[in-house]
């Protein structure tokens, strides 16, 4: 009996589980077709079809398996379409220092507020709170005006320097170190150690799980970046990858599934590797709000 | 004795807080610089911009803006569309998320790979996301054609009254996963004898759950309601790349406003109907951080 129950709420998560992946699914398996067959398959979306005329020739065609297994896509997005690897270096590198910047910036703070007793400490994190909760539309003006002030317009700096002071690392990291007692720090205190040296030696160790999990998470938030690039990047040469798929997609459907599959690669890759992390850093971060 | 004491421990216990203020300082002193050019002087200019009826040597117009903005449709319309978006799909994917994360604590097969297929559409490209919605949700699209198969008549799911119920389905499939292992990991931190316990007592399980899991879930809870808000303001970027900068009237949002405004150089209109959206988070997590307060007061 108590099998059975196991065997059953297995497949019935198992079910849910695929309507999850469903997307990853389809885009992958599109990908492996051939420009011609999915062109065939979604030459529909976007048009108006009437009902009467009939109805199996008036709706797309979602198929998984493709007739013929072909890496013509990715050939057309690989060899023709330059723009696209080097969107995606230029993603990479948009990317990268974000993260790197983050976690070192982020980590420094939360130190600060999760273990340092200062004058002012709690109002000041409500305020890091508050711009967090922002979204991005609220300060869009004045950002503007910085970055031009700044000299950052049309740089990737102005999309860089604010990923990285961004105070989601900071809400995160401190979440995580409020859980490590204050016991470790004292009797490192003790030995004579320094606020900086117990920082390196004891708190950065201590909060790996807490580091990773943010690295995926900024990782997968900045690789989908949109609304930033379109306003501070006019030069489409070093926009990133994200806006150029989202241009990709109205016009050749075909390439579009292979390069969605590939600009979700790295973050599938970095997902599967770093889960066990990511994983035990959001659980260790979320246990007490 | 005791007075020469506690005055030893008074000169110690400042010293110390000197020195963690100075170590506060530097330690800050990164993040804090950066905070303020990027986020925290934007954000004041932007107030600043509300009150004033240009932005390059305006005059103090008072609440002129704010008397524009809440006369204007549009923004009417906006802000309705995101309070009733995220007053709906908020508490929606709280409840979902709870309730496939009590699932998936059960006992059961191959659970972290059913763990693992719940938080992957996290990293799913929001362009992904946007052709599987073409896909799924077009006028010829996988819906209708299952909706006629069952006799039923199509559905124009991006404008009509359903625009709306697909955000939100899309917004609560990206973000579900997220939930669901916060509320894992604060239903695995709850000690095992308190059930135990219930149970001798026979407790119902109505009972336990109101009076255990639910109480012991209550700091995670704050905790994902601020993620599934935060979260909820992302769906924007896929609203925008499917329909545009001015799409179905049901799913036009505050962002939508706000960026058309932008577009348009209303800056006065923009900074105001800003203030106002970050006003109502304000109030919000205000009462948010009392309630937990109350709380863990009521704990201790």
């Amino acid at each position: 009996m108590v099998l059975f129950r196991k065997i059953a709420l297995t497949v019935v998560m198992s079910i849910f589980a695929l309507v999850m992946l469903f997307p990853i699914l389809i885009t992958f398996s599109n990908s492996l077709m051939t420009e011609s067959e999915i062109d065939y398959n979604y030459h529909l979306i976007g048009k108006m079809v009437n009902v009467a005329a009939g109805e199996k020739n008036g709706f797309i065609n979602l198929k998984l398996i493709p007739d013929w297994v072909s890496l013509s896509q990715y050939g057309e997005v690989l060899v023709h379409k330059p723009l696209f690897m080097h969107m995606f270096w230029n993603s990479v590198f948009m990317v990268l220092p974000i993260i790197i910047g983050q976690v070192v910036v982020a980590s420094l703070a939360a130190y600060a507020f999760a273990k340092l007793r200062f004058w002012g400490r709690e109002k000041l994190f409500v305020v890091y709170l508050m711009t967090m909760l922002m979204p991005f539309q609220v300060t869009l003006v004045p950002s503007y005006i910085i970055a031009d002030k700044l000299g950052l317009m049309n740089s990737t700096a102005a999309i860089i320097l604010p990923g990285i002071f961004s105070a989601f690392g900071v809400f995160m990291l401190r979440q995580f170190m409020l859980h490590i007692p204050y016991s470790y720090l004292e009797a490192a205190k003790m030995d004579g150690a320094g606020q900086l040296r117990i920082f390196y030696s004891i708190m950065l160790p201590l909060i790996k799980p807490g580091m990773a999990a943010l690295t995926v998470l900024l990782f997968v938030d900045n690789w989908n970046m949109v609304e930033q690039p379109l306003i501070f990047l006019e030069d489409a040469f070093k926009q990133p990858l994200s806006l150029y798929l989202s241009r990709i997609n109205e016009g050749a459907r075909g390439v579009a599934f292979a390069a969605s599959a590939l600009y979700m690669a790295p973050m599938v890759l970095m997902f599967l590797y770093a889960e066990s992390y990511f994983i035990e850093g959001i659980q260790l971060s979320g246990i007490k709000g | 004795m005791t007075g020469k004491h506690e005055g030893i421990k008074g000169i110690r216990g400042i010293r110390l807080l000197r020195k963690d203020w100075m170590a506060a300082v530097l330690f800050l002193a990164p993040s804090l610089i950066g905070f303020s050019v990027f986020y925290l002087i934007p954000f004041a200019t932007g107030l600043l911009y509300s009150f004033q009826d240009s932005t390059v040597d305006g005059t103090f117009v008072g609440l002129d803006n704010y008397q524009a903005v809440l006369s204007s449709g549009s923004f009417r319309k906006a802000a309705a569309n995101t309070l009733l978006f995220t007053g709906v799909s908020v508490p929606l994917i709280i409840a979902l998320s709870l309730c496939f994360a009590q699932l998936l604590n059960r006992r059961l097969f191959i659970r972290n790979l059913l763990q693992t297929a719940f938080v992957l559409p996290l990293v799913v490209p929001v362009a992904s996301i946007v052709m599987m919605w073409q896909i799924l949700f077009d006028w010829n699209g996988t819906l209708n054609v299952w909706l006629q198969h069952l006799h039923m008549g199509r559905i124009d799911w991006m404008k009509s009254e359903w625009s709306m119920v697909v955000l939100v389905v899309v917004y609560i499939w990206k973000n579900i996963g997220y939930n669901i292992i916060l509320f894992l990991a604060g239903l695995q931190s709850i000690p095992k004898d308190y059930y135990e316990t219930a149970d001798i007592e026979g407790a119902s399980g109505l009972h336990k759950w109101l009076h255990i899991t639910w109480v012991y879930l209550t700091p995670t809870m704050f905790f994902v309601v601020l993620m599934s808000i935060i979260n909820s303001f992302k769906v924007f970027r896929e609203t925008y790349l499917i329909a545009g900068d001015y799409p179905n009237d049901r799913i036009y949002m505050l962002q939508h406003y706000m960026n058309n405004m932008f577009m348009s150089l209303d800056v006065q209109k923009l900074t105001a109907a800003a203030t106002l959206m970050v006003a109502a988070i304000l109030l919000f997590v205000s009462v948010m951080l009392m309630m937990e307060r109350r709380f863990r007061s009521f704990m201790e």
